[in-house]
């Protein structure tokens, strides 16, 4: 048999199964498993609202959607809650930036120099082990009780989860394409960019989304220990005023907010990561 | 979807002998006395030979008998624990930037396309140079794809393009075709001979094939229990080793008694 023959063999069956000009497949979602997914909590609602509507139920404690979606488009109406977006997305903000680069640059330290390990890793998973909620009095003590102390302790409940994945992911980085690197003598920077960088760029990002939800989870403990404004000060004061409305109202802006800093995290880093989409898109 | 390898004669190839290697850009290597030890493990105790400039050579033995490392001392992955390494007369320490390797698995990066896997010691001009030994190895058109819609003769192929892209002295070949199937063997068979003809490299190729030795190399080293236990040439020219002549079977029963 020739080469060509068989050249034109492999590249057939290769051309049946990754048809068209780009390798990789656009698969659009199924969107049955979504609406299955949604009918029990649609039909809940829609069943309470029923309830609520036919004078079986005040409602005063549980609000029906209708009431939550009044509170909601009052306090979005009124302007009033955008001020309170904004204050908390800035202290996500501020403390993901600062936690997640603290992370970062640990998680290197430590994967690269086994001395920093030895001495840093033990102290910081022991701090680990600290239900982070016990931090707040001290913080308070420590940094006041004005923006320190909040985004301090969301960068301190953003920093270890980074830390550890970074850290994991440099140290399971295959030697072999390490190995590939210095054959082809790269420099450093070469070395870092091109080989170690992709190789923990997945990882990282797995990090990253578990630092940022954790982040919105310190949010509200961070504004529940006093705020005049943020989300989390709308759920204190909808509970000293009896508005569970405004409560339930609040909470679905902490959602969406989550959901959408989350999109736009993994938004920033598609483009770096497409490799990997086209790896999966083919299996 | 054809992809035209460049015309490999089967049959008509000219008659080859030890002497046989093209371009006359590969580069001698010798060894003086080299050990290598991984503790009180001596994996090899003491060798000394050498490989004239273009030689086509490969290596057989048992697993553990010291062909791997053997593979990493001369690229200078590792460092001999006595002993030098010259390469054309200089003693050599340290990664070598004229020797090349080719690994059993491609080793591509996935993250990259086919021709920046090709073109990854960068430098002016690699994509025209990347694009260039992609067509010599007949993956011209699969410069912009990613490496896992690859088969697994292509990425070898991939692999061996990067490493004939920097035109390395000597080449060292790590059992790179043993996860092939028989046919695409083949066609790596053809493929290597045809570039290293061209372009007159040192090949070194690690093998547990005895059969794949003896068809490729001008020579045959045996490495048992961490010296050479056989040196072997192959003289027979290279388009009448298909035929399977009574001179090779008898070739290849002296190397498998001295593995």
């Amino acid at each position: 048999m020739t080469v060509e023959a068989t050249a034109g063999l492999e590249n057939g069956t290769l051309a049946t199964a990754a048809a068209g000009p780009r390798p990789w497949r656009v698969a659009w979602p199924d969107w049955r498993p979504l609406l299955l997914g949604l009918a029990l909590p649609l039909l809940a609602a829609a069943g309470w609202e029923i309830v609520v509507q036919a004078g079986l139920a005040s409602g005063r404690l549980v609000p029906p959607p209708s009431r939550v979606a009044a509170a909601l488009w009052k306090l979005a109406r009124s302007g009033e809650l955008w001020p309170h977006v904004g204050a908390t997305a800035a202290r996500v903000g501020a403390g993901f930036v600062l936690g997640g680069a603290a992370g970062i640059l640990s998680g290197l330290a430590a994967s690269y120099s086994p001395l920093f390990r030895r001495l840093v890793d033990p102290a910081l998973q022991g701090l680990r082990a600290i239900p982070s909620l016990a931090w707040v009095p001290l913080f308070l003590l420590w940094l006041g009780i004005f923006e320190t102390s909040k985004v301090a302790l969301i960068a301190v409940g953003v920093f270890f989860p980074v830390y550890l994945g970074v850290m994991a992911a440099v140290l399971g980085v295959d030697r072999k394409i390490v190995e590939v690197g210095r054959i082809y003598r790269l420099s450093g920077l070469a070395l870092a960019r091109r080989i170690l960088l992709p190789a923990i760029l997945p990882a990282l990002v797995v990090a990253l989304r578990t630092g940022l939800g954790l982040g919105w989870m310190f949010v509200v403990a961070a504004e529940y220990m006093g705020a005049s404004e943020g989300i989390g000060y709308l759920l204190v004061d909808g509970q000293q005023l009896g508005k569970p409305d405004q409560i339930i109202a609040a909470i679905l802006v902490f959602a969406l907010l989550g959901k959408m800093a989350d999109a736009l995290l993994m938004a920033l880093f598609k483009p770096a990561l497409r490799w990997q989409d086209a790896y999966q898109g083919g299996r | 979807m054809m992809v035209p390898l460049r015309a490999v004669p089967d049959v008509e190839e000219p008659a080859a002998t030890a002497a046989d290697g093209g371009a006359g850009r590969g580069l001698e290597l010798a060894f003086d006395g080299v050990t290598k030890a991984f503790g009180d493990v001596g994996v090899l105790r003491g060798l000394d030979l050498t490989i004239p400039a273009g030689q086509f050579v490969a290596v057989v033995g048992r697993s553990g008998g010291g062909k791997t490392t053997l593979m990493r001392l001369i690229a200078g992955l590792d460092s001999p624990t006595g002993g030098t390494i010259r390469i054309n007369g200089t003693a050599r320490r340290g990664l070598q930037p004229d020797v090349r390797l080719l690994f059993q698995e491609a080793r591509l990066l996935p993250w990259q396309r086919v021709l920046s896997n090709v073109g990854i010691a960068r430098g002016p001009g690699w994509k025209e140079r990347a694009q260039a030994l992609l067509a010599e190895v007949g993956l011209a058109d699969r410069a912009g794809d990613w490496p896992y819609v690859l088969s697994g003769g292509q990425k070898q192929r991939v692999a061996l393009a990067r490493a004939l892209v920097t035109e390395p002295g000597i080449l060292l070949l790590d059992e790179p075709f043993g996860a092939l199937d028989a046919l695409t063997r083949a066609d790596m068979h053809r493929l290597l001979t045809r570039v290293w003809r061209q372009h007159g490299f040192t090949a070194i190729l690690i093998t547990h094939d005895v059969a794949e030795a003896v068809a490729l190399a001008d020579r045959v080293l045996v490495l048992r229990d961490g010296v050479v236990a056989d040196d072997v040439a192959i003289d027979i020219p290279r388009n009448a080793r298909a035929a399977g002549t009574p001179r090779l079977a008898e070739l290849e029963r002296r190397i498998l008694t001295a593995v």
